[in-house]
């Protein structure tokens, strides 16, 4: 019978994976990891897709509202200022749509977390496609403003796609709320 | 899901104003937006420092990206080879042999143009392309349609020259970061394009529409002479494109012109080449001919 060699596991990794009472999430990692998945989706535009056609939904917008819903209060109300200034700068859109659209959609989540506090998952992915809808179709708007002349026609594939695909974002999220919740800090 | 905690800030005074000043600032970041939003529609190069600047950070992941997507490419094609090579061949043998016959045509055509170009004493027009490069990203989730590439202005590329593939037109040059460069691409509702149909140059304007196709209108009204299959090239007016880059096949007739898919797909190039402006470049070339006496 081989004996087991044992393999030099981090022993931060290796505690991460275990119940240990003295240990307590890292506060950094905590709170970065939102902002960061945001921005993450915000940079969808430099990923390896060259489309001569919207056809990606907006990942940084779906992963905002999915944190909302996910972790009311987590983000500050007015996150949609600072995140939607970062993606302005790669989404195409002319500079400004995103932070007015996101700060709007961010008091529109807050009013209906307000006023309907019990939700269950159906109504959480209806509110959502809501808000989807309403941003998709303003910010196609916001666009012709700046001089193109696109009809609605042409985003409505892209718009089916984000709000059937939000369940998953959501799911992306919860993960990664899970991890940013390790509980990795030696108290 | 249980109603969530509850979050109304009590008789703290500190919470409430924290909660209301919250509120404050997403409505002054909502005002901020429509601000910003004003200043960038009036003009679109308002914030094109702040844009490029971005870009140039994020290039170099993106260029490993790009890389992937062609070697991804690569192995679809690999793949389907497979299923496809029997009648692929066959076809492949036809084309070849009619291909070495059109050949024959071309050189013979190339020579005698070169012979009645040497005697009217035109000089050879075809502009150095400025630099080869990768499109390393798209707005892919935006209804505007523009690329990334991965050069810029220190690799000599300029505002307004054009971006093509070896299949055909895909853009120009619209604002110029260091290492990278915004691409308008032609499939962009903001792109005109002064085109004409290669066989017998009936002038059009090609716009994009946005969804990968290309609304060709024709200049002078009439009967609209155009059928499926009509191949439309620059007509090089406006002094921006060289004439006669390929740039779009018919595909459907609507009333006053036709839907045209371009011919170069960005998404399916590797490489695509800048060239200088059409203008800029046959002046250079005309300079030394002027200054002879």
């Amino acid at each position: 019978m081989p004996t087991q060699i044992p393999i030099p596991i981090p022993r931060q990794l290796r505690d991460a994976t275990r119940k240990k009472i003295n240990r307590a999430p890292s506060s950094a990692l905590a709170t970065a990891v939102p902002w960061l998945l945001v921005m993450l989706g915000s940079l969808s535009p430099t990923w390896p897709v060259i489309a001569s056609a919207p056809v990606l939904p907006p990942f940084g917008f779906l992963f905002l509202i999915a944190w909302q819903q996910l972790r009311p209060g987590l983000f500050p109300i007015w996150a949609g200022l600072p995140l939607g200034m970062f993606d302005d700068l790669y989404s195409g859109q002319p500079f400004g749509s995103a932070v007015l659209l996101w700060s709007l959609a961010m008091i529109a989540i807050a009013v209906i977390e307000n006023r309907f506090p019990w939700r269950g998952f159906v109504q959480d992915w209806l509110a959502a496609a809501a808000i989807i809808a309403t941003g998709l179709i303003l910010a196609l708007a916001l666009a012709n403003a700046g001089g193109a002349a696109t009809p609605v026609v042409v985003i409505v594939p892209q718009l089916i796609v984000a709000i059937l695909i939000y369940p998953l974002v959501g799911r992306a999220a919860g993960m990664a709320d899970r991890f940013r919740l390790l509980p990795i800090m030696e108290l | 899901m249980a109603p969530p905690i509850n979050r109304r800030s009590g008789h703290s005074r500190r919470a409430q104003y924290s909660n209301f000043i919250g509120y404050v600032i997403a409505c002054a970041g909502a005002l901020v937006g429509g601000l910003l939003l004003l200043v960038s529609v009036s003009d679109a190069s308002a914030f094109s420092g702040l844009r490029t600047g971005a870009q140039d950070a994020a290039a170099p992941p993106a260029q490993l990206a790009a890389n992937g997507r062609t070697a991804s490419q690569g192995f679809w094609a690999t793949l389907s080879g497979y299923f496809l090579s029997g009648s692929q061949n066959a076809q492949l043998r036809r084309e070849v042999a009619e291909a070495r016959v059109r050949l024959a045509e071309v050189t013979a055509v190339k020579e005698e143009n070169a012979r009645l170009k040497a005697i009217l004493g035109l000089m050879e027009t075809e502009p150095k392309p400025v630099i080869a490069a990768r499109l390393i990203g798209s707005t892919s989730s935006s209804s505007r349609r523009f690329a990334t590439l991965g050069a810029g202005s220190r690799q000599g590329v300029g505002i307004g020259m054009p971006v093509r593939s070896s299949l055909g037109l895909v853009g120009r040059v619209l604002e110029l970061g260091t290492n990278t460069a915004r691409v308008l691409l032609i499939t962009d509702t903001e792109s005109v394009v002064p085109v004409r149909r290669a066989s017998d140059g009936i002038p059009a304007f090609a716009t994009g529409k946005a969804d990968g196709t290309i609304q060709l209108r024709l200049i002078s009204l009439g009967v609209n002479p155009l059928k499926r299959g009509d191949a439309f090239v620059t007509s090089g007016s406006g002094g921006l494109y060289r004439p006669g880059i390929a740039i779009a096949v018919v595909s459907r007739i609507t009333v006053d012109g036709a839907i045209a898919r371009p011919l170069s797909d960005p998404g399916m190039t590797e490489f695509v080449v800048v060239d200088p402006i059409w203008e800029e470049a046959v002046k250079a070339a005309d300079l030394p001919a002027e200054a002879r006496p």
